[in-house]
């Protein structure tokens, strides 16, 4: 009879899930069709940060590692990507300094295998970092990380012949993926998805897989790791296995996201994945509480729209009389100012470790009705007592 | 043959000896104390025994196997689970995650399936949850199953922790002084919840304890340690006579 009556509460909740993507769904076409250009940029960058921020929570928040090397495994995704689906031709005219190494000159293919090949790519460079330096803790894992992230940046800097150097490339081709690309040629433009499709789409699957992981075995494991590693272990659980697989998830995820940002950039070079790269995903994280993926999602698009809307204080602006003349940045260190008091008031972030479910979702309305049960019930005593005096 | 033996396991920190030529013997269904005054070595042995230190010198055997300077994972799955004297909990997950966690190492499938929720996985996902839920009303601790580990009170934060370790479905248990901090009554109690889970889950029991009268009454043989070296081992009544150890326990003139 429990068991009956869980898995039809499972049931019902895969049903709301499936609802609310396709509500989502039906929200972005829309969304497609209506928006400005610019706005609809803004959207995929949302849609792009939330990406990247699940992949360093996984890291920082579950594991409860401390790695800052996300603009590095973003830096990789985003060249491959991009030296993978651009063409030989525009490729010849980026390279102009030193030509191209020829077999990757030529080389050309669809965006799905070269953004998955990107990240598969992230990955595997993510294991070889995490191998030595995941025994690291804390604070030192983060300067191991940095740095790692900084020699890919150079390395990329001086491939003169591979990466195009400081130049970077330009001109990427705008995403798009024909679904039934493998298909018989009679079938190919039947569906084919645009830019905002591709994101959105890789932003639900990220979703979807990071829930999952988390709530799954090997989620709580990571859990564990996190609130006592003398423990885990004892609990037979492997722990540097475990930080490994983590590391090489989030690098992954970092590779992907990489890939997708050089997309809706259409330019990308070294400098764009500096560590100012990584303060951005660590913003959004620790605004949206280190430990919680809704907080990552929810922090991830108010702080792109945010970014956006502050991006009048970077112009010149009047306050009061005064004429405030246009710096560029002041909307940074709005934002780091925003941090800190984050960080001293609300240190556990929007969401702290408390996660959306279908259940806390269904149970609002009575919690408003308990809620102005409480209150008239708290305004009739205090009647009440005035009343006795 | 033993369960577990040790074999002249001995433990330097730089000129130190921590530890020095002990003999410890555990035969199976057995409850076997291993008591001494602070700083006589007991926590260190257990330390060696689980994995997280090597010994400098000597063998652990389990069931005759040799498994000196195993990794404490590896030494967990192949059966000997333990507590730590300050409990360590997984503070900020539920009690039932807790529980749940222990069994994570035996799952059979890899993270992908967990993923992708592959049938295997789900219905290995699912026994995990019912043997967890049923070893907590075995341990009576299953009306709290949706609290916080760290919510709990200090005697239910070690019975959480005991469970744990059984969760791991280990052959030995290690308790790390598990009636630290206990007033007499509550460590009664615990004693018996000890044998009790000794009789239930087949176990064998290899306990660490700073008072002398709460091992007394369950403890099968105990085994004195004082500055690393054993001084004494017999049954209750031989350690309470040997004059050795009321010189430990009390000082000599």
């Amino acid at each position: 009879m429990n068991a009956l009556r869980t898995m039809n509460h499972d049931r019902r909740n895969q049903i709301l899930t499936a609802l609310a993507i396709v509500l989502v769904a039906v929200l972005l076409v829309i969304a497609n069709m209506t928006l400005s250009k610019y706005h609809l940029r803004l959207l995929n960058l949302g849609g792009i940060y939330v990406i990247l921020s699940l992949s360093m929570i996984l890291i920082n928040g579950f594991v409860g590692l401390f790695s800052l090397g996300h603009a590095g495994f973003m830096a990789i995704g985003a060249y491959t990507c991009a030296l993978l689906t651009m063409e030989p031709a525009e490729k010849a005219v980026n390279f102009y300094l030193k030509p191209i190494v020829p077999w990757l000159g030529e080389m050309h293919m669809g965006f799905l295998p070269a953004m998955l090949i990107g990240g598969i790519l992230a990955a595997i460079i993510g294991f070889l970092i995490g191998w030595p330096v995941l025994r690291l803790n804390d604070d030192y894992l983060a300067i191991a990380t940095l740095g790692f992230a900084e020699i890919i940046r150079i390395v990329l800097t001086n491939l003169q012949t591979i990466t195009n150097g400081s130049l970077g490339l330009k001109g990427l081709p705008k995403m798009e993926i024909d679904v039934f690309g493998l298909l018989p040629e009679s079938m190919h433009g039947i569906l084919v998805l645009n830019l905002s499709a591709c994101i959105w789409i890789a932003v639900i699957i990220t979703i979807l897989f990071f829930v999952r992981l988390i709530r799954g075995s090997y989620g709580k494991a990571f859990k564990a790791i996190r609130e006592d590693e003398i423990a885990a272990e004892a609990m037979g659980i492997d722990v540097f296995h475990h930080k490994l697989l983590a590391f090489v998830i989030a690098s992954f995820f970092a590779g992907i996201g990489g890939a997708l940002l050089g997309n809706i950039m259409q330019t990308i070079d070294p400098l764009m994945f500096r560590f100012l790269m990584t303060y951005n995903v660590v913003l959004i994280v620790v605004i949206g509480g280190i430990g919680s993926l809704t907080g990552g999602v929810l922090a991830a698009i108010i702080v792109t729209i945010f970014m956006e809307l502050l991006r009048f204080l970077d112009a010149s602006w009047m306050l009061g009389p005064v004429q405030v003349p246009g710096t560029a940045g002041v909307r940074m260190v709005v934002f780091s100012i925003i941090l800190m008091v984050m960080v001293i008031f609300k240190p556990q972030g929007i969401m702290g470790r408390r996660e959306f479910s279908w259940d806390w979702f269904l149970s609002i309305p009575t919690q408003i009705k308990e809620f102005s049960l409480n209150r008239s019930k708290k305004e009739a005593s205090a009647d009440s007592k005035k009343g006795c005096e | 043959m033993s369960l577990l033996r040790t074999q002249n396991m001995t433990i330097r920190f730089g000129g130190v000896v921590a530890v020095k030529d002990l003999n410890l013997r555990l035969e199976k269904g057995e409850i076997i104390g291993l008591i001494g005054p602070n700083g006589a070595g007991k926590t260190t042995a257990f330390n060696m025994v689980s994995g997280v230190y090597k010994p400098t010198e000597g063998k652990i055997f389990l069931n005759e196997g040799d498994i000196t300077g195993q990794k404490p994972n590896n030494i967990t799955k192949l059966g000997i689970a333990r507590t730590f004297q300050n409990i360590r909990l997984f503070k900020d997950l539920t009690v039932l995650d807790n529980v749940i966690i222990a069994n994570h190492l035996r799952l059979k499938s890899n993270w992908i399936s967990s993923v992708l929720r592959t049938s295997n996985y789900v219905s290995q996902e699912n026994e995990m949850e019912e043997r967890s839920l049923d070893l907590l009303e075995k341990v009576g601790l299953l009306d709290v199953k949706d609290e916080k580990a760290y919510s709990l009170p200090y005697g239910k934060q070690r019975r959480l922790e005991i469970a744990r370790a059984l969760a791991t479905k280990p052959q030995i248990l290690l308790l790390d002084e598990p009636a630290a901090g206990m007033n007499p009554q509550e460590s009664d109690e615990l004693m018996q919840f000890v044998g009790r889970i000794r009789d239930e889950f087949d176990l064998s029991v290899l306990m660490i304890e700073h008072h002398m009268q709460v091992v007394m009454g369950i403890c099968d043989r105990i085994y004195v340690l004082e500055y690393g070296i054993n001084i004494a081992e017999g049954t209750p009544k031989e350690i309470q006579s040997n004059q050795k150890v009321i010189d430990a326990y009390l000082g000599v003139e």
